[in-house]
């Protein structure tokens, strides 16, 4: 035979036109929300809620889902659709969600900034500049919102103060700041004073170990209250006390939960038990803890509900079928003002989509849903509700 | 689309199988001077044992320089079966993957000997230039001939780099050769090596190279509305991508009676910046590292007698690595690391008969790093390998089987502050095998079929272990088991208009076991444990083509064409099936289809190529959800040559365009790659 080197070019030729109609690049197109029915509607004057999903650092991944009562249906990654005109869409790790008024505060850490929109729309009215912005809470028309962004000190190690910052919730600007511990996560306000949780998560392993008071009329920092070393949460509870958890250094200090009594200006007692998230819902304390145990190698979870009128643990586990273990990374918890069903939300390896489990206020699994990466967040819509 | 390809790929190999030679197979003018080479060492050595059993993937050359490449990454993109991550720019950390198994399975030799990285296993191959590499060599599993030292059979897959060896024309003593490089990105490029005869048994050779570039280029996002209206379009100039660096070469070359040696040195100086992620409202970053490199190393090698030959390797290595986080809105952070290797092989080969041979080599390494991490480990290694490995030829048969013995030994210490709590001391002792065949049915026929299995190991790295806070000392090692069955056949003509064919086709199976991968811990944000967790398993094909013609008019013509199709998917948790699992994903940034294409032609002094690769889509996660799909990507450059000779002296000219249709991708997500760029080189040869 002889060879047909024509033939065989054609051929070759073939072959290389199909392989560049493998598949082309196409145009990126604005991601169209996924609508999924969940379960049957439900009507209180609870409407909905938003979920914040961090995303992982880097991945320009923070997505905000919503899931509406009155439809039972879960819409996930609403933002880029709503706002099409945004470039990047919400951007780097979502670390805290709001509600004030008519509007809906995303504070995006990365993305040193906070996205403000509206409540129902999700429309974005504005952005807030705030670099490494790291929790808000709100009182008497403003916004305070923690920053790790001071200035920086320069002694022997270097260190950077942290900072809460005062925004006028109607012309969205920063109208004051006030200098506090180094790397400060969460505050509440309660009696006319800002409670912070200072860390100091930067300068391992000397961890900040106190709670910034500042005057809310004054804002300036009154006083610091020592707690434990790597405070992250703080909430205010009905009876006047603060309920403020630490992360400890992850080895010899585990992660532990105080209470302070504001009003007596004491701790009053303290929980050996690990806090990664709360949710506080009238009198009930929902904690998620995860602490990594060095002997076993594995995450050790539990989910506390502890009472916060007695100050008692009532439970261990408020999940109650099981569902546990499904959930490989328990990440956030959150309760529905009226019907105290109990949100979960699983990031799993922070990187491949997180879940979201809904439980009933005994315990059980009601359903559960795919999320965006590291669901964490919760605000509720509704009337006469505190919606955060 | 799959069976498309399959269908062609039948009717590719029937056209070939069917067609008998008449004409004898015999060089070919059209090749150069490299593929004649090339090609007489597979007539010298062919039916000798110690040759390949399976051949590499191989560029070199001409063929190398003729590719628009910045360094060594940009050429092994054209390898089939290789996936680059790259995220972007001159001074961008570049790493290479082979056949889905993970970067850190990868060896990379410089002249012979291993480059180590214990620290994090990573060569940056971004930082290796061509400017000094005469040839580049990748094998799937590892090199087939025996006669090589144990670490050579230590990866999953091997990539060689050799660097140019002095060649003197006539009675020429000296060569001076001066390169210049400028185009985009604010490049500035010099280069000079000299090359000395000192007589017919030593030469050596000296290269210096300066780069510098600001590393800025404009990138461009964009999103559109379903019905293609624009919805946002954003373009920026990627900033903090600058990179200065120095790099210094020497060696020497000897050759006796029976044998060979040589002797190098290198030394490497930068400073880059690290040009982040881009995310929402952040356009730069301000991250740098400086990195220095050291190494000295030499390599001896002698018959002795008819039957015993002994090559001897010995290396010495430091490197320094300081990064340094200033930017104000993220965790300070100034980190600096020192590494040192010491190295050496001995490998003794013995001719058992004319066609079976033995060979046995023994290496020590030992390394060792500090850094000013708070409560660092200080971990020191010691490895001893040995490989028993024999070769055995039998009519159109060649076998190889080699069996590697690793054993470990890893000092640490636990520390608070300056105090030492714990010395620790672990030992790992491991034996793995390979085996690889090939059988050339017809001896006038250059037509192989040709097999291997191979299961070794990578051990954890010093970060994957000792990090502070994430590394974790528990780690096993983690296995790669590859399976392997390939044909590869090629033909040269001497004369008419056809003049040359190569065609290879390979399936391959791969499963990595104990993946070692980063999993979520406690409490706090983004706290990290590594584990042995991850499973992995890959089927692929990859096919390569090359075709050479001679024209009319002394036209030279010749083209190749890589294609590769893996199917990596994720095992490693069957309880995570629900919608947006990851069980049985594809693994992140492998895509399914991804290939290139070159073409070159010359006329008398005038060179022209072509070049496009081809990466389908990928999604950056093993969940391949919608929200974390990628684009496919694929570029094309162009380039043109022209040689002024004046005696012995000459000037080539060269001018690319790389990326001439100015596509806007990322490798890797929210890492920006450069749109249409322009190079000019001027080498000047004396």
């Amino acid at each position: 035979m002889i060879i047909k080197p024509h033939i065989l070019f054609l051929k070759l030729l073939l072959f290389a036109v199909m392989l560049t109609t493998v598949s082309c690049r196409e145009e990126v197109v604005i991601f169209v929300p996924e609508e999924v029915e969940i379960t049957a509607p439900q009507f209180t004057s609870v409407q909905a809620f938003y979920l914040l999903n961090e995303g992982n650092m880097g991945s320009n991944k923070a997505t905000l889902d919503y899931y509406n009562f009155r439809t039972g249906r879960y819409t996930r990654n609403i933002f880029g659709f709503a706002n099409p005109d945004v470039p990047k869409e919400m951007g780097d790790v979502g670390n805290d969600l709001g509600i004030y008024g008519s509007k809906l505060y995303a504070v995006i850490n990365c993305s040193n900034k906070i996205d403000v929109m509206d409540k129902m729309s999700v429309k974005k009215i504005g952005q807030i500049e705030i670099p490494n912005c790291r929790f808000i809470k709100f009182y008497g028309g403003y916004a305070y919102v923690t920053s790790y962004a001071g200035p920086v000190e320069i002694t022997t190690d270097y260190k950077q103060r942290g900072y809460v910052a005062k925004i006028d919730t109607t012309t969205l600007q920063v109208v004051d700041t006030c200098l506090v511990g180094y790397q400060p996560d969460e505050l509440d306000i309660i009696n006319g004073k800002i409670y912070v949780a200072n860390s100091g998560g930067y300068m391992v392993p000397n961890y900040e170990n106190t709670v910034s008071v500042i005057d809310i009329d004054t804002f300036s920092e009154e006083k610091r209250i020592e707690v434990d070393i790597n405070l992250q949460c703080c909430r205010a509870d009905q009876h006047g006390n603060l309920w403020i958890s630490s992360r400890g250094d992850y080895y010899e200090n585990q992660s532990r939960l105080f209470v302070y009594d504001t009003r007596h200006q004491r701790l009053v007692k303290t929980f050996d038990t690990s806090v990664s998230s709360m949710w506080l819902d009238g009198d009930s304390l929902y904690v998620i803890g995860v602490q990594f145990s060095y002997v076993t190698m594995k995450n050790e979870v539990s989910y506390a509900l502890i009472n916060t009128s007695t100050l008692e643990q009532v439970s261990n586990s408020f999940i109650t079928d099981g569902t546990e273990q499904e959930i490989t990374m328990p990440y956030s918890v959150a309760v529905n003002p009226i019907t105290k069903e109990i949100y979960v939300t699983d990031a799993k390896d922070y990187v491949s989509p997180g879940r979201l489990y809904c439980f009933s206020p005994e315990g059980v699994k009601q359903w559960d849903v795919r999320t965006g990466d590291i669901p964490a967040h919760f605000a509720f819509v509704g009337d006469n509700i505190n919606e955060k | 689309m799959l069976k498309k390809i399959a269908i062609a790929l039948v009717a590719l190999f029937s056209c070939f199988l069917g067609a008998q030679a008449q004409e004898v197979n015999s060089l070919s003018q059209v090749e150069d001077i490299d593929t004649i080479q090339y090609l007489q060492n597979v007539v010298v050595y062919g039916n000798r044992p110690y040759g390949n059993v399976i051949p590499s993937q191989m560029l070199k050359g001409k063929q190398l320089e003729r590719l628009n490449s910045h360094s060594v990454a940009d050429a092994i993109r054209y390898f089939a079966g290789v996936q680059l991550k790259d995220y972007g720019g001159v001074g961008g950390i570049k790493t290479v993957d082979m056949r889905s198994m993970g970067t850190n399975h990868m060896g990379v030799f410089y002249d012979g000997i291993q480059l180590g990285n214990a620290q994090n296993g990573q060569i940056d191959l971004g930082r290796f230039s061509l400017d000094n590499v005469e040839e580049i060599s990748l094998y799937n599993g590892q090199k087939s001939e025996i006669f090589q030292p144990a670490r050579d059979y230590g990866s999953a897959g091997s990539i060689y780099l050799r660097t140019k060896r002095p060649k003197f024309i006539g009675d020429k003593h000296d060569n001076l050769n001066i390169t210049m490089r400028t185009g985009s990105f604010g490049l500035a490029n010099p280069s000079i090596r000299w090359e000395h005869r000192f007589n017919r048994n030593l030469t050596m050779s000296l290269n210096a190279e300066y780069t510098y570039a600001t590393g800025q280029y404009h990138f461009r996002y964009r999103k559109v509305f379903s019905d293609g209206v624009v919805a946002w379009d954003t373009t920026a100039v990627r900033k903090n991508g600058d990179v200065q660096a120095f790099r210094a070469e020497g060696a020497i070359f000897g050759t006796s009676e029976d044998g060979k040696w040589n002797a190098k040195a290198y030394y490497y100086d930068s400073e880059r910046g690290i040009p982040g992620a881009i995310v929402n409202n952040v356009w730069k970053s301000a991250q740098r590292q400086w990195d220095r490199n050291f190494f000295a190393q030499g390599s001896w090698q002698k018959c002795l007698g008819e039957r015993y030959e002994m090559m001897l390797n010995a290396k010495y290595a430091r490197d320094y690595m300081r990064y340094l986080n200033p930017d104000t809105t993220l965790m300070y952070l100034d980190n600096k690391f020192w590494q040192d290797e010491i190295y050496v092989s001995s490998a003794n080969k013995y001719t058992i008969m004319s066609d079976w041979e033995a060979n046995l080599s023994v290496d020590y390494k030992w390394n060792y790093l500090n850094s000013n991490l708070v409560n660092f480990a200080c971990p020191t290694r010691h490895t001893l390998l040995a490989a028993l490995s024999t070769a055995r030829t039998w009519r159109g048969f060649k076998i190889q089987a080699s069996v590697l013995y690793t054993h470990v030994n890893d000092r640490y210490t636990s520390r608070s502050g300056s105090t030492v709590i714990e010395k620790h001391n672990k030992h790992l002792n491991k034996f793995t095998p390979a085996v690889f065949m090939s059988y050339q049915p017809w001896q006038e026929h250059d037509l192989n079929f040709r097999a291997f299995f191979k299961r070794i190991f990578r051990m954890p790295t010093f970060n994957d272990l000792y990090y502070t806070d994430i590394g974790n000392a528990g780690l096993r090692p983690e296995y790669a088991t590859q399976w392997n069955v390939g044909t590869l056949y090629q033909r040269y003509l001497e004369s008419g208009w056809f003049r040359g064919v190569k065609l290879s086709a390979d399936a391959y199976y791969n499963i990595v076991n104990d993946k070692i991968i980063a999993v979520p811990k406690g409490t706090g944000q983004y706290r990290w444990m590594m584990m042995n967790i991850g499973k992995v398993k890959i089927r692929g094909i990859d096919f390569t083509a090359r075709l050479a013609f001679r024209l009319p008019h002394d036209i030279v013509l010749e083209g190749g064409i890589n294609y590769t199709y893996q199917r990596a998917q994720d095992y490693s948790n069957p309880a995570d099936t629900l919608d947006g699992g990851c069980y049985k994903g594809q693994i992140s940034y492998i895509p399914w289809h991804s290939g290139s294409a070159t073409v070159h032609a010359a006329w008398k002094n005038l060179d022209f190529n072509y070049s496009c690769i081809y990466v389908g889509e990928r999604y950056h996660n093993s969940a391949n959800i919608l929200a974390n799909h990628e684009q496919p990507w694929y570029t094309h450059d162009l380039s043109a040559s022209y040689l002024f000779a004046i005696g012995r002296t000459s000037l080539k000219i060269t001018a690319e365009v790389n990326n001439v249709f100015n596509q806007q991708y990322d490798v890797i997500q929210n890492y920006p790659m450069p749109g249409r760029n322009y190079r000019l080189i001027l080498k000047f040869d004396i």
